[in-house]
C-alpha cells in the first residue's frame, strides 16, 4: 500500500519534474538563480513557487544559499516600495537587538535608504514570506542538494553519502544529473553508490535487482547496514521476489566477506608496522644486550635523546626554511642522521664513564644504568619541560592512501621500510666489514680475540656506541608516530627487553622474528581484549614461551657453561 | 650510620669489651639497643612528653618512621633474595603491593557507609556502577566478601603473594631462567600486574586504588594511639623479620643459599635441587615483602597501582645496594637513610632529587660495592694498600691498567 503510494508519487513527480523543473544541476548562472529565488518569493501560487524553488537545486551561489536557508527558517521578508516587492533577508553576521542590514536576494547587496546609507531594519516591522509544509520540504531538498555542487570534492562526497542514506527518491534525478557532470572519480563512486542505495529501497523488480547487484559489485560498506535491515524486514514480512531475495543475500555475503578481508589486511598492516617500531627500538638493545651482555636500562633514554634531536632539528629547519616547503620537509632526513650521532655519542660517554667498569658484573650494570636513566629523565624534564613537545611530520610522511577500504598511513609505511633498512644495514655491518668481524670475534671468544690482537676494549666501546646510535635513530623514528616527552623511553623499554629475551641473545634473526611475533600478536589480540589486556596477554605469553625455549627463539648453542 | 657507631664504641672501655665478642654478637647487641630506642623510647617520647618539649616526637615523625620501617622490611625481603641468593628480582614491589591490597580491602570494607556516597559498599564501587555488575551481592564482587574478616585478610596478605611467587618462581626457575633474564622477566611481571590493576573493571579501584580508610579492628585509623600502635607493630615486624633472616642465613640452608649465589652449577652438580631452594627463598621473600606492604597501607592511608611500577622495585634494590647487600643490617640502614634523604630532598629541592637518586645509584655501584656497611672494610683495605705501596715504592710494579684488563678478559669467559 505504502509502496504503491510512493511509486505513484514518484511517477507524478517525474512527470512534474520533466515538464517544470528538469534537473539541470548548476545550469542556472548565479544571476538567474537569484532572479528565480526572488520571483518565487513574490509568487502567489504555491505550486509554481515549489517549481521555481526546485530549479535552484545544485546552484552554487552563496546569496541564493543564504536566501533559501533564511526562507526555510522564516527569515525571508518582503520590502515594498512603489508597489514593487523586493525580497530580502537579514545580515545575520552583524545583527544587534533584532536590527540588521537588509540583504536583497536579487543581487546580494544591502538595501539602501533614501540617504544612500545601508538601511538598518527592525525584524519586528516585517512579516516573513509565507511557507507551508510542501514548500518547506522543497526548500529542504534544495538546501541538501546545494552541497552536491560544492567546489570541494570531499564535501560533495560526504553530502552524497549522507543523502544516499536517506533513500529519498526525490534526490534520485539530481544524483543522476550530477553523475554525468562529476569529474572526481571518488565522487562518481559515491554518487553511483547513493543512486543504487536509493534504488534498492524505492524500486521493485529488475531495477531493484540491478541496484543490489551494483552494490555487490562495488562491495559498498556504507550500504551493508541498510541491506541487512532490509533482509531482517523481509524475514518478518516477505514482499521481495525470489530473485531479489537471492541477490540481496549474495550481496550481503559479498560485502561482509570484503570487510573481513579488509580487516585482515588492516590488522596485518598494523601488526607489521607496530612490529617494525618494536624492531627498530629493540635492535640497538639486541646489540648492546644480546651481543655484549650488558643490560642498558638507559636504552630508552637514548631513544628519547634521538627523539629530542628530531625535535630540535625540526625547529632549526623551521627557522632556516620556514615551517613548510621542501626545505623543511628535508629536516627529517637530517634528523635521522643527527640522532644516530647524538645517540651514539651518549652511548660512548656512558660506556667510558660507567659501563666499562661493569662488564664483569651484569646485574650491577643494570642498576648503574638505571641510575643514569633517572638522571637523564630529570634532565629532559628540566630542559624541555615535562609536557610533550610537538614534532611535525614532513609533508611526504603525513597522510595516507586507501586501497579497497584499507587505510595505509605513510608514516607507518616509512617505519616499516626504515625497519627493514636498519636490519639489513646492521646485518651487513656485522658480516661484511672488518669492524663487524672483530665485533663477532670479541662476542664469541673475548680472550682469543684479544690474543690475536683485537683491541677488545675499543671494540666494546664502538659496539656500544653503534647500538646506542641505533637507539637514537629509533627515537627519531618514534617521534613521527607517537608523542615525544621525557617518558618516551620508559614507554618502550619493557617491550624492548621482552623482544630481546624472546628472540634469544646474540642473534639478530631471533630479534627480528620476536619483534614480528610480539607486534602481530599484539594487534590481533587488541580488538578482542583491548589494548591493556592484549599487552598483559603478550607478557604472560612470553613468560610461558620461555618455559618451552628458555634461551629464546634462536639461542646460540655452545658447550660452555656460564657461571 | 651503624658503622660509625661501632667505630665510636671501640674507643671506650665498654666498646673494647664489646669488640671482644664475636661479630654476630656485637651485631645482636647493637640491634637490641636500636630496637629499644625505636620500639620503647620513641613511642614513649611521643605519648608522654608534652608537645612543646624539646624531646617530644611528633605524630608526623612517628608515622614517617613507621613508613620507613615498612620499607626496611621490603628491603630485607629484597636482600634475602638478591644479597644471599643472587637473584635480582625487580618485581618485589608487586608482592609489597599485593599485601597492601589484601589488607586495604579489609580496611575498605570497614569504612561501612561513612563514604562519600553513604552506601554500604566502598565509594569506587558505587562510582563504577558495581551494583549493576554484581546485583546478587548488592554491588560487592564475590571475592571481596570474605575480606570483611580481619583474619581472612591477614591470611590473604601472606597467601596471595606467596602463591603468585610460587607460580612465577616455579616457571622461571624450572626453565633455568637466571641472572639478568630473571630480573627482566620479574620486571615485566610487575609491569603487567600494574597495567591490570589500573583497569577499572579489575574490581580493585583502578587508578585511585584503595583509600579513605576509617577503621582498623574497630579503632580509628587516624587517631594518634592507632598510629603509634601501627608504628610499634612495624618495628616488631622488622625485628622479627630480621631475626628470622639472621637465623636462616646461619643455618645450613643459608650456606647453600650463598653457595647458589656464588656458583649455582657447582651446587647443582653436588646434588642439590637448586630450583627448590631458590623457590623457597623467593616465596619467603615475597611473604616478607607482603607483610611490609600490609603494615604500610594503614599508615600511609592509600594503596594504588603506581606502587607496582617497575621503578619502585628498582628503588628498593637501591636501598639494599646503598646500605650494603649480603649483610642483614645494611638493607635496613639503606632503606631508612635513603628514604629519610628522599623525604628531606623532595621537600628542600624537589627538582634535584632524581639527580641525587640516580647519581647515588651509579656511585654506589661503581665505588661502594659493599654499601655503607662495607665502608670500614673498604677504608681499611685502602689504607693497607697505601701502606704497602709506601713500603714497596722503590720496587717496580706492573701498571694497574693492564692488570685490570687481564682479569676482565679471563673472568668474562
Amino acid at each position: 500500500m505504502l509502496l504503491n503510494f510512493i511509486v505513484s508519487i514518484r511517477i507524478c513527480l517525474f512527470i512534474f519534474l520533466a515538464f517544470v523543473a528538469s534537473p539541470h544541476l548548476g545550469a542556472a548562472t548565479p544571476e538567474e538563480a537569484r532572479k528565480i529565488l526572488a520571483d518565487s518569493a513574490v509568487e502567489e501560487d504555491a505550486t509554481k513557487q515549489i517549481a521555481f524553488i526546485l530549479k535552484l537545486a545544485g546552484v552554487n551561489d552563496p546569496v541564493v544559499q543564504q536566501g533559501v536557508t533564511a526562507w526555510r527558517q522564516g527569515g525571508l521578508f518582503l520590502y515594498e516600495t512603489n508597489s514593487l516587492k523586493q525580497p530580502f533577508f537579514l545580515d545575520t553576521a552583524a545583527q544587534t537587538d533584532g536590527k540588521a542590514r537588509a540583504i536583497k536576494v536579487v543581487d546580494g547587496k544591502p538595501i539602501q535608504g533614501g540617504d544612500g546609507k545601508d538601511l538598518i531594519v527592525n525584524v519586528a516591522d516585517f512579516t516573513p514570506v509565507d511557507t507551508n509544509s510542501k514548500l518547506r520540504k522543497a526548500l529542504k531538498t534544495v538546501l541538501d542538494l546545494f552541497a552536491l555542487s560544492d567546489p570541494n570534492p570531499k564535501i560533495r562526497r560526504d553530502a552524497v553519502t549522507k543523502l544516499g542514506q536517506e533513500q529519498n527518491p526525490e534526490y534520485l534525478p539530481y544524483f543522476e544529473a550530477r553523475v554525468v557532470l562529476e569529474s572526481d572519480p571518488e565522487s562518481v563512486r559515491a554518487l553511483t553508490e547513493a543512486i543504487a542505495i536509493t534504488k534498492v529501497a524505492t524500486t521493485t523488480g529488475a531495477d531493484q535487482i540491478a541496484a543490489i547487484n551494483e552494490l555487490k559489485r562495488m562491495t559498498s560498506i556504507t550500504s551493508l547496514a541498510l541491506l541487512q535491515e532490509m533482509e531482517k524486514a523481509e524475514r518478518k514480512n516477505p514482499k521481495l521476489t525470489p530473485d531479489a531475495k537471492k541477490a540481496l543475500g549474495s550481496a550481503i555475503f559479498a560485502i561482509e566477506e570484503h570487510i573481513r578481508r579488509g580487516n585482515l589486511v588492516g590488522t596485518a598492516f598494523r601488526g607489521v608496522s607496530s612490529a617494525a617500531v618494536l624492531l627498530i627500538a629493540a635492535l640497538g638493545l639486541a646489540i648492546t644486550f644480546g651481543l655484549m651482555g650488558v643490560i642498558n636500562m638507559a636504552h630508552g633514554e637514548v631513544m628519547t635523546v634521538g627523539a629530542y634531536t628530531a625535535f630540535m632539528t625540526q625547529n632549526l629547519f623551521a627557522k632556516w626554511f620556514g615551517s613548510s616547503g621542501t626545505g623543511f620537509d628535508m629536516y627529517f632526513i637530517a634528523a635521522l642522521l643527527l640522532s644516530f650521532f647524538t645517540g651514539g655519542i651518549m652511548g660512548l660517554v656512558m660506556e667510558r664513564l660507567v659501563i666499562r667498569f661493569l662488564y664483569k658484573r651484569p646485574l650491577e650494570s643494570l642498576l648503574a644504568t638505571w641510575g643514569v636513566s633517572l638522571v637523564l629523565q630529570q634532565l629532559f624534564r628540566q630542559v624541555f619541560g615535562s609536557a610533550n613537545v610537538q614534532v611535525n611530520s614532513p609533508s611526504w610522511m603525513s597522510g595516507s592512501f586507501i586501497v579497497s577500504d584499507v587505510l595505509f598511513a605513510y608514516n607507518r609505511l616509512f617505519v616499516i621500510g626504515f625497519g627493514i633498512a636498519t636490519v639489513i644495514g646492521t646485518y651487513l655491518l656485522l658480516t661484511k666489514t672488518s669492524l663487524g668481524l672483530q665485533i663477532r670475534a670479541v662476542m664469541q671468544n673475548r680472550t682469543m680475540a684479544s690474543c690475536i690482537g683485537v683491541r677488545t676494549d675499543r671494540i666494546n666501546m664502538l659496539t656500544f656506541g653503534f647500538g646506542s646510535g641505533l637507539a637514537g635513530m629509533a627515537g627519531a623514528c618514534l617521534s613521527q608516530i607517537g608523542n615525544v616527552g621525557p617518558g618516551l623511553g620508559q614507554l618502550h623499554i619493557v617491550d624492548c627487553f621482552m623482544v630481546v629475551v624472546l628472540g634469544g641473545v646474540g642473534n639478530l634473526v631471533g630479534t627480528v622474528m620476536a619483534a614480528f611475533g610480539v607486534g602481530v600478536t599484539d594487534q590481533i589480540l587488541q580488538p578482542w581484549l583491548g589494548a591493556v589486556m592484549g599487552k598483559i596477554c603478550v607478557l604472560v605469553g612470553i613468560i610461558l614461551f620461555l618455559q618451552w625455549r628458555p634461551a629464546g627463539l634462536f639461542a646460540s648453542r655452545g658447550r660452555s657453561l656460564e657461571d | 650510620m651503624a658503622a660509625c657507631r661501632v667505630v665510636r664504641l671501640t674507643r671506650t672501655k665498654l666498646g673494647r669489651l664489646i669488640m671482644g665478642l664475636s661479630l654476630s654478637k656485637r651485631e645482636l647487641l647493637l640491634v637490641c639497643l636500636v630496637s629499644f630506642v625505636g620500639l620503647v623510647l620513641l613511642p614513649c617520647l611521643n605519648a608522654f612528653v608534652p608537645p612543646d618539649s624539646f624531646f617530644h616526637v611528633s605524630n608526623f615523625s612517628i608515622t614517617l618512621c613507621g613508613k620507613y620501617l615498612c620499607y626496611a622490611v621490603l628491603a630485607l625481603g629484597v636482600n634475602i633474595l638478591w644479597g644471599y641468593t643472587g637473584l635480582l628480582s625487580l618485581g618485589q614491589c608487586l608482592f609489597f603491593s599485593l599485601g597492601g591490597y589484601a589488607l586495604g580491602m579489609y580496611l575498605m570494607l570497614k569504612i561501612g557507609n561513612l563514604g562519600q556516597y553513604k552506601a554500604d559498599i566502598p565509594d569506587f564501587m558505587v562510582f563504577l556502577e558495581f551494583p549493576k555488575r554484581f546485583p546478587e551481592t548488592g554491588g560487592l564482587p564475590p571475592h571481596w566478601i570474605p575480606f570483611k574478616n580481619f583474619w581472612f585478610a591477614t591470611i590473604a596478605v601472606l597467601v596471595v603473594p606467596a602463591l603468585s611467587a610460587l607460580v612465577f618462581g616455579f616457571l622461571a626457575f624450572r626453565s633455568r631462567i637466571k641472572g639478568v633474564y630473571f630480573s627482566i622477566l620479574s620486571q615485566a611481571l610487575t609491569y603487567a600486574a600494574m597495567l591490570l590493576f589500573f583497569r577499572n573493571d579489575f574490581t580493585f579501584g583502578g587508578n585511585n586504588g584503595l583509600t579513605d580508610f576509617k577503621f582498623i579492628l574497630g579503632y580509628d585509623v587516624n587517631s594518634n594511639t592507632t598510629k603509634r600502635t601501627l608504628y610499634i607493630a612495624s618495628g616488631v615486624l622488622l625485628l622479627g623479620v630480621y631475626l628470622l633472616c639472621r637465623w636462616l642465613t646461619q643455618t645450613k640452608f643459608g650456606l647453600i643459599q650463598r653457595a647458589i649465589r656464588d656458583s649455582e652449577n657447582r651446587v647443582l652438580f653436588s646434588g642439590y635441587a637448586t630450583v627448590h631452594f631458590k623457590l623457597f627463598v623467593f616465596v619467603l621473600s615475597s611473604m616478607i615483602c607482603a607483610l611490609g606492604g600490609a603494615l604500610f597501607v594503614p599508615q600511609v592511608g592509600i594503596i594504588n597501582p603506581s606502587e607496582m611500577a617497575p621503578d619502585k622495585s628498582l628503588e628498593a634494590v637501591v636501598w639494599c645496594a646503598v646500605g650494603g647487600r649480603a649483610s642483614l643490617v645494611g638493607p635496613i640502614i639503606g632503606a631508612i637513610s635513603v628514604n629519610a634523604l628522599k623525604s628531606y630532598a623532595t621537600r628542600a629541592f624537589a627538582e634535584q632529587w632524581l639527580y641525587i637518586l640516580g647519581g647515588m645509584f651509579v656511585f654506589v655501584v661503581l665505588f661502594m660495592p659493599k654499601g655503607i656497611v662495607g665502608l670500614p672494610a673498604q677504608f681499611a683495605e685502602w689504607r693497607g694498600k697505601q701502606q704497602r705501596h709506601k713500603a714497596s715504592v722503590s720496587a717496580p710494579t706492573p701498571p694497574a691498567d693492564e692488570k685490570v684488563n687481564d682479569t676482565a678478559i679471563i673472568s668474562s669467559k
